[in-house]
């Protein structure tokens, strides 16, 4: 079995990462009743004798002794890290992971790049290298940052290109939270296309996430929870929001609950790989099966269920429920109308007690609704994990391939022209050494190419698909 | 018999799901699956295995049988290996329904030998090497059998490495293949010299994902370096047309081109016909992969357990599907116009051989003359060169009389046209491309499975 790394880097990725860990815990606990150490546990937690001072103390079989998180901590602000480091989950990090500044990168993509880029290099490929020393087979590292910052954006991908020279066979998972349009940050679009440009050319798989879908998501569940139309209870466990019964206490800290879907959507990105089930699906399998090409490495995700009512019984229909939630637009990680766009390629996670014949059955039940591009008409990959979420009998986790990611990219582009156009802060980035307009302007053709790509695509939907003539042979 | 006949008309159908009846011990005849199993026997180069058997004596306690050597490869492979070993064995195990004690003995003894061979404490250990790119099912499926408490896999049958192969044919093939191949090949010469007499080997793998079907025609082409003279028989497992894996249709003709070269048989089941056997025949609700596996392993099971030849009635025969002689078109090219026929205006799938496995009761009187129909097969064969029948009076598990049909014919056209089409249709959009060129497959090695494989279905077509 493979490790993975987590590298979260920034206020936001901290936080989520933070959550991420949080849950982890609490899947495995739940999983694995005899404490033993097993190879699941492994792919992203070592097991440490605290005992043993220095790097000897990992151990690799039998009873667990302490955990510690195969993750990588960093921020050019002290605030986040340090109340990490303080609350409850203070004895999963180990301090050696961590890489801290004082003075924040102020919202600056290129102070996050430039400066603490070259400043902290030899650090940040120490630490890595460390991380990986512990792995006995390193598969993928997976960077958690907001794309509309300083240190998130800027050192976040930076990161990038040095864990492509270090690692070339690791893959590179990114999660990015991408600005919704009201913004507090105001130069978060060049923040963004500037780490854009990063991400087509140095990640493997990205999966954008936007905060607002995240709030629609935690306002639809307080509504069915608090309205009690359906007349039946929710379990608490089982909201993807919520972190109850985990060591964290509930703070009803304003992006607690929306934190905690991006973590739910890591552990279920992960399960396949780290428990067993009928039809396994590890992580190179997903950049395998969802990028036909190198630059079309967007997937937009979709988790379902939400929550669990308390019901036992989940009768066909509700299960079949679950697979159209998770192409409805209510369960989308980002806004975007997959529905009316062409897909590329499609991936269903099931956890829990679901059966091919369910897959099936589904399967050919929404294929009429969705578009697929002509070269991949039954572009579907599956997978089925024997292990649910905890709180839940089954869970649906959707990447996708598909073009509707171009509406999102397209805003966004729109919004670095208008601020652009009027040179509007673009001191605040040219005054760092290292940048000049030219980054401004290849960022944005790099963007351009990307959704030029798009629109090719797009333009071939609706086409009727043709055969195209086969090789003949002479007998 | 109405199973017979049933069967010969089943070969008009043109989709690959043909019913066989079984009856079981209760009173109502109950419909159970379709052991319908297709073979190809590549057109070119043909091969003649000439098997050496030593006949030790007449009395049935000594009769020998030649071992098969399994390989499982991939999580499909391993997952029905162990229903098969599982079904093999408990068949063996169950009652003798209407053959004698001895008949019974000799048909255990048979089995054993050819699948298991002995431990000190008495648990059979199965003949096969578990070979996988990841850890977890390889675990599972060791401990499932050794839970079974009937059999169990060899201590050291393993090879098992951290990281799969992504779903990526090259990789299994280009990265893995060569990387392992010397323990690999270990694993399964240690397996090889356990056996007495060694008759061949069992492949099972997939075909759409990354280590069943890349490291698999690999190990396949290793064994034919290595092992030319014994018998390769692949079991390849074509998966659902919608799709389980995106790059399924690529992984699927770079298998089966590779395996044409290497491969002696080349024995296929798809997963949505056998997924229809379980809905439509045996009503199950809730389809799980186990459930596919369980009946694809009583179809095989059936196939490979001991029968009497033809030939001498009092032994079991020795290699298990009698691919003892070689099949070569006529060079003329043009087939002769008239085809005296019967049956003129019924369409069958044309065949290039048959064989019939019938088991348990009445299997002395059935009446096979339905398969001896020329309009069956191709018209450079005569039926009698192409239709073979085997029985036992041993039943086979808990059915009190069945029948299996093997068949190489144009059943496969129209699947394998389909799988070659879809990538076709992808290879031009050059999607996915850049993950095999990653590792060594390059944009010829396609075209030449392309034109390997649309060789296959215009030799098939013009049978």
């Amino acid at each position: 079995m493979t490790q993975s790394v987590v590298v979260q880097v920034g206020q936001c990725g901290n936080q989520i990462g933070c959550c991420f860990w949080d849950l982890a815990l609490r899947e495995h606990a739940a999983v694995n009743q005899k404490g033993i150490y097993d190879e699941a546990i492994s792919s992203f937690f070592r097991n440490v004798d605290t005992r043993v001072v220095g790097d000897g103390g990992s151990i690799s079989k039998g009873k667990i002794c302490s955990l510690k998180a195969r993750a990588v901590l960093i921020d050019m602000e002290e605030g986040v890290v340090n109340e990490i480091l303080q609350g409850p989950l203070r004895d999963v990090f180990d301090t050696k992971q961590l890489i801290t500044d004082i003075s924040g990168s102020g919202n600056n993509w290129a102070v996050g790049h430039k400066v603490f880029g070259s400043l902290y290099q030899d650090q940040i490929l120490e630490k890595f290298r460390k991380s990986a020393e512990h792995c006995d087979c390193l598969q993928c590292f997976f960077i958690i940052h907001s794309m509309g910052g300083g240190t998130g954006s800027g050192l976040g991908t930076f990161l990038l290109k040095v864990l492509e020279d270090e690692f070339p066979e690791v893959y590179r998972f990114v999660t990015s939270i991408y600005p919704s349009g009201e913004d507090d940050v105001i130069t978060s679009p060049y923040n963004s296309i500037l780490a854009m440009k990063e991400l087509n050319e140095h990640a493997d798989c990205v999966l954008p996430i936007d905060n607002q879908s995240l709030f629609d998501i935690i306002s639809k569940i307080d509504l069915m929870v608090n309205s009690g139309k359906l007349g039946t209870t929710v379990k608490p466990k089982s909201l993807v929001t919520s972190s109850s019964g985990a060591l964290k206490k509930r703070h009803k800290k304003p992006f607690d609950a929306m934190n905690n879907i991006v973590a739910n959507l890591l552990l279920n990105l992960t399960s396949s790989a780290r428990f067993e089930g009928s039809l396994n699906m590890d992580l190179n399998e997903i950049s395998m099966n969802l990028v036909p090409f190198p630059q079309l490495h967007y997937l937009v995700s979709s988790l379902t269920p939400l929550y669990t009512l308390t019901d036992v019984n989940i009768p066909p229909r509700r299960l079949d429920q679950m697979f159209s939630d998770a192409f409805s637009k209510d369960h989308q990680l980002l806004r975007a109308d997959p529905k009316h766009s062409l897909y590329l390629a499609c991936a269903l996670m099931v956890r829990g007690n679901v059966q091919i014949s369910d897959l099936r059955r589904n399967i050919e039940r929404l294929k009429p609704s969705l578009q697929f591009v002509s070269w991949n008409q039954e572009g579907w990959k599956t997978s089925l994990c024997s292990v649910p979420p905890v709180g839940h009998s089954h869970s649906l986790l959707a990447l996708a391939n598909n073009t509707c990611v171009k509406p999102t990219f397209m805003e966004l582009k729109e919004r670095f022209m208008r601020l652009y156009k009027k040179k509007a802060h673009l001191h605040h980035y040219l005054q760092v050494e290292g940048m000049e307009e030219s980054c401004f302007t290849e960022a944005v053709s790099s963007l351009s190419a990307l959704i030029q790509e798009y629109d090719q695509l797009d333009a071939t939907k609706n086409m009727p698909v043709q055969d195209l003539p086969r090789l003949s042979i002479a007998m | 018999m109405r199973m017979v006949s049933r069967l010969v008309r089943s070969l008009n159908r043109t989709e690959a799901l043909v019913g066989v009846w079984r009856q079981g011990l209760a009173v109502l005849p109950r419909l159970v699956w379709n052991p319908w199993a297709q073979v190809i026997l590549p057109p070119r180069p043909p091969k003649v295995l000439g098997l050496q058997v030593v006949f030790r004596g007449n009395t049935p306690s000594l009769w020998l049988s030649m071992s098969i050597v399994t390989v499982q490869l991939g999580q499909c492979g391993n997952q029905i290996g162990f229903e098969v070993f599982d079904a093999l064995l408990s068949d063996s195990h169950s009652s003798q329904g209407l053959c004698s004690m001895r008949e019974n003995e000799a048909y255990q003894a048979s089995c054993k030998e050819r699948f298991f061979s002995e431990e000190e404490n008495g648990v059979p250990i199965a003949r096969a090497v578990l070979v996988d790119m990841e850890p977890k099912v390889i675990n599972q499926t060791l401990s499932k059998a050794a839970q079974s408490g009937q059999w169990k896999y060899g201590q050291h049958a393993c090879f098992c490495q951290k990281q799969g192969s992504g779903n990526n044919w090259a990789y299994g093939y280009s990265v893995h293949g060569p990387r392992h191949e010397e323990s690999i090949m270990n694993i399964i010469r240690k397996e090889v010299e356990k056996c007495d007499s060694f008759s061949g080997f069992f492949i099972i793998m997939s075909m759409a994902g990354g280590t069943g079907s890349g490291l698999g025609a690999f190990v396949t082409q290793n064994l034919e370096d290595q092992y030319s003279n014994s018998l390769k028989m692949n079991q390849i497992i074509w998966p659902y047309g919608t799709g389980e894996v995106i790059v399924q249709n690529y992984n699927s003709i770079l298998t089966l081109s590779h395996l044409y070269r290497s491969s002696d048989a080349l024995l296929l089941h798809e997963n949505d016909a056998i997924h229809k056997i379980c809905a439509k025949l045996m009503n199950i609700k809730q389809i799980s992969f186990s459930d596919i596996n369980q009946v694809l392993a009583h179809q095989l099971g059936s196939v490979f357990q001991p029968t009497y030849s033809a030939e001498s009635s009092f032994h079991y025969r020795r290699n298990p599907l009698g691919i003892d002689r070689h099949v070569r078109p006529p060079l003329s090219g043009l087939p002769p116009l008239s085809k005296m026929s019967l049956n003129k205006d019924l369409h069958f799938n044309t065949s290039i051989a048959n064989l019939v496995i019938l088991r348990g009761k009445d299997v002395q009187s059935a009446d096979v003359e339905g398969f001896k129909d020329p309009a069956l097969y191709t018209s450079w064969l005569k039926p009698v060169n192409a239709f073979n029948v085997w029985k036992t009076q041993r039943a086979f598990s808990k059915y009190e009389k069945s029948a299996v049909l093997v068949s190489n014919s144009q059943f496969l056209v129209k699947p394998l046209d389909m799988i070659v089409g879809k990538a076709w249709n992808m290879f031009a959009s050059k999607a996915y491309i850049h993950q095999y060129t990653k590792f060594g497959i390059e944009e010829e090695d396609f075209l030449d499975s392309f034109t390997s494989l649309e060789q296959v279905v215009a030799s098939y077509c013009n049978l």
